[in-house]
């Protein structure tokens, strides 16, 4: 398996990264954490950008830096695609120009074919959708324009690794929704691995399959995307947005009332119907706050979905007056947050059956 | 009203002298302001300060030292008679030199200016995309201070055209070799020939205004392109 291996110290006065890391060499891992975490730095020093890092940096079979045996590529030898979280293209040069400028460049060291790269460049442009752009110069394009251009630009050079910073957290969220189905697009239809920095729970819930919590510069918790984003330990650096992530399918459509039903290991929920054909593979997401609990079958309610499940754990949640529920629904987790003395009143206890409502559910993928 | 063949020498010895001042000044320059721009040593300090020491000093200062360095006992002077070049002071050559030195700082601080103004962040992106710091100085971080490059030719060519004192003292106002049109016209007034300075002067007059003029719109364009 062509894993990355990512162990790197860097430090600055006011604050030390120190991470050691083994990520699955496909997919999208996203590096998750509140600002001054130090997520936007791990991903700088993985390009070589930033000065006196120490560590390994292991991509496949390749070595791009290890301190113990002098080896340290500079940034233009390592096979990388970086996306900016701001407009990065070159302002001097056309769309075109700026895609040609690394691929003609990486042309040389690889000693890649150039009609493979032409091929590449061709694909990249058709899956970024941006062969209307090429004439332009970056200042006649939207800022999401200029986004997609600058990771088509990444990807063309078909980098062994795709470095993104918050490619997002410039755009405004009508700009982000309208990214959003290429970046999806770029996890399904790309082999390369991809690093993916974000503040947004709601950006990883969509995109990611392996998260990683970074908190002052060290790991706080790592796995597959469906286990850390539940796992309670989580809910501070998570805040609001936590919630559990479920992997299932659209188990039948209601034309009448336009909802489809998402079937999963554990239950299934009613959702609105977003046009997804029977026996799609979806993720959804229940967000903590739209669960509330019940010690018998609610009747009479206008909440439409309800879960059977077992408490799992009972934990303290950032504020003293609320707490964290996790049930087991089946195979998977649900969280809910509801206050402690809710918690009292229904005498609630670890083992327990009870029935989850919830309010509302969002797909996700 | 015509102009006499010594100040039409004195003119073509002008552009002359400007045209190659500016040529040099701009290779010579580029990377010194490079490097003020982008080092972290603690040499920027004092280097930046000997940069810009010609755009405080009076030009007879700067003459004086540069007769002395180049005359016949000076350390240059010495080297150049070694080497079978004679001494540069009172030729073109010397003049040159001294014009180059004189109109250093004209050139290399907007070229500073251009290249700070750069950011880290394109260098960055070329280095991302391959580009090896050389190979991005030229891609990228010159074509961006093209700008800065323009002005640093246009202040360059007009400081030097206007130059005099640093003529006078090195050059030694010797018509045909080193007299330039700042040194005739103080050559008809001495003489009291008023219509000739006449002439001169509000040619330089207008030439000044018109490079100023020129700056003044190229940077009023730029403003609206950013």
């Amino acid at each position: 398996m062509n894993s990355i291996h990512l162990q790197i110290q860097l430090n600055r006065s006011a604050f030390m990264l120190d991470v050691d890391l083994q990520l699955p060499g496909q997919g999208i891992s996203a590096i998750f954490g509140a600002s001054g975490s130090g997520k936007t730095t791990l991903l700088r020093a993985v390009a070589g950008l930033e000065k006196n890092q120490q560590g390994r940096i292991q991509i496949g079979a390749h070595i791009w830096q290890d301190t113990q045996q002098g080896i340290d590529l500079p940034i233009w030898q390592r096979p990388l695609g970086y996306v900016f979280q701001e407009s990065s293209l070159l302002p001097h040069l056309t769309v075109s120009e700026n895609l040609n400028f690394g691929l003609k460049r990486a042309l040389k060291t690889s000693g890649n074919v150039s009609s493979d790269a032409a091929k590449a460049l061709q694909a990249s442009i058709e899956l970024l959708g941006i062969g209307n752009l090429l004439q332009r110069m970056p200042d006649q394009l939207s800022g999401g324009e200029r986004q997609r251009v600058a990771i088509a630009r990444a990807i063309a050079m078909q980098p062994q690794l795709l470095l993104m910073d918050e490619p997002l957290a410039s755009l405004d969220a009508a700009r982000r929704q309208e990214i959003f189905p290429w970046l999806s697009k770029l996890r399904d239809e790309l082999k390369m691995p991809m690093l993916y920095v974000t503040h947004s729970a709601d950006e990883v819930a969509r995109l990611a399959d392996h998260l990683v919590v970074l908190e002052k510069g060290q790991v706080k918790a790592q796995g597959s995307v469906s286990t850390v984003l539940t796992q309670v330990v989580n809910p501070a650096v998570v805040g609001e947005d936590a919630g559990a992530l479920i992997a299932g399918h659209i188990g039948q459509v209601d034309t009448q009332w336009h909802l489809s039903r998402i079937d999963f290991e554990g239950g299934c929920v009613w959702m609105r119907d977003a046009g997804l054909p029977v026996g799609k593979a979806v993720r959804i997401r229940i967000l903590a706050r739209d669960v509330s609990l019940a010690t018998s079958e609610p009747q009479n309610t206008s909440i439409q979905n309800q879960l059977l499940g077992t408490i799992q754990s009972i934990t303290p949640d950032a504020h003293p007056s609320q707490v964290m529920v996790v049930l087991k629904c089946g195979a998977e987790e649900v969280l809910a947050r509801v206050t402690k003395r809710a918690v009292d009143e229904l005498g609630l206890q670890v083992g327990q059956p009870v029935w989850a409502q919830v309010k509302s559910v969002a797909l996700v993928a | 009203m015509i102009l006499t063949p010594d100040s039409w020498q004195a003119i073509q010895l002008t552009v002359a002298l400007a045209t190659s001042t500016t040529v040099i000044l701009l290779i010579l320059a580029t990377p010194l302001a490079w490097w003020l721009s982008q080092t972290q040593s603690a040499w920027r300090a004092p280097v930046h300060a000997l940069v810009t020491l010609p755009l405080v000093l009076p030009p007879s200062v700067l003459g004086f030292y540069l007769l002395i360095v180049m005359g016949p006992q000076g350390p240059l002077g010495q080297l150049t008679q070694a080497m079978g070049w004679g001494v540069l002071s009172f030729t073109f050559t010397g003049l040159l030199i001294g014009s180059i030195l004189f109109s250093l700082p004209f050139a290399v601080q907007p070229l500073q200016h251009a290249f700070e103004a750069i950011g880290s962040r394109p260098m960055e992106v070329a280095a991302t995309l391959r580009a090896s710091p050389l190979d991005a100085f030229f891609s990228v971080a010159l074509p961006l201070a093209k700008p800065g490059m323009v002005t640093a030719a246009i202040l360059s060519f007009a400081h030097t055209v206007g130059e005099f004192g640093v003529v006078l003292m090195i050059g030694g106002n010797i018509p045909g070799k080193t007299r330039v049109v700042s040194t005739e016209i103080y050559g008809h007034v001495e003489a009291m020939e008023y219509a000739q300075a006449h002439v001169l002067a509000a040619g330089m007059l207008a030439f000044s205004f018109v490079v100023l003029l020129v700056l003044a719109l190229m940077n009023r364009r730029q403003r609206q392109v950013v």
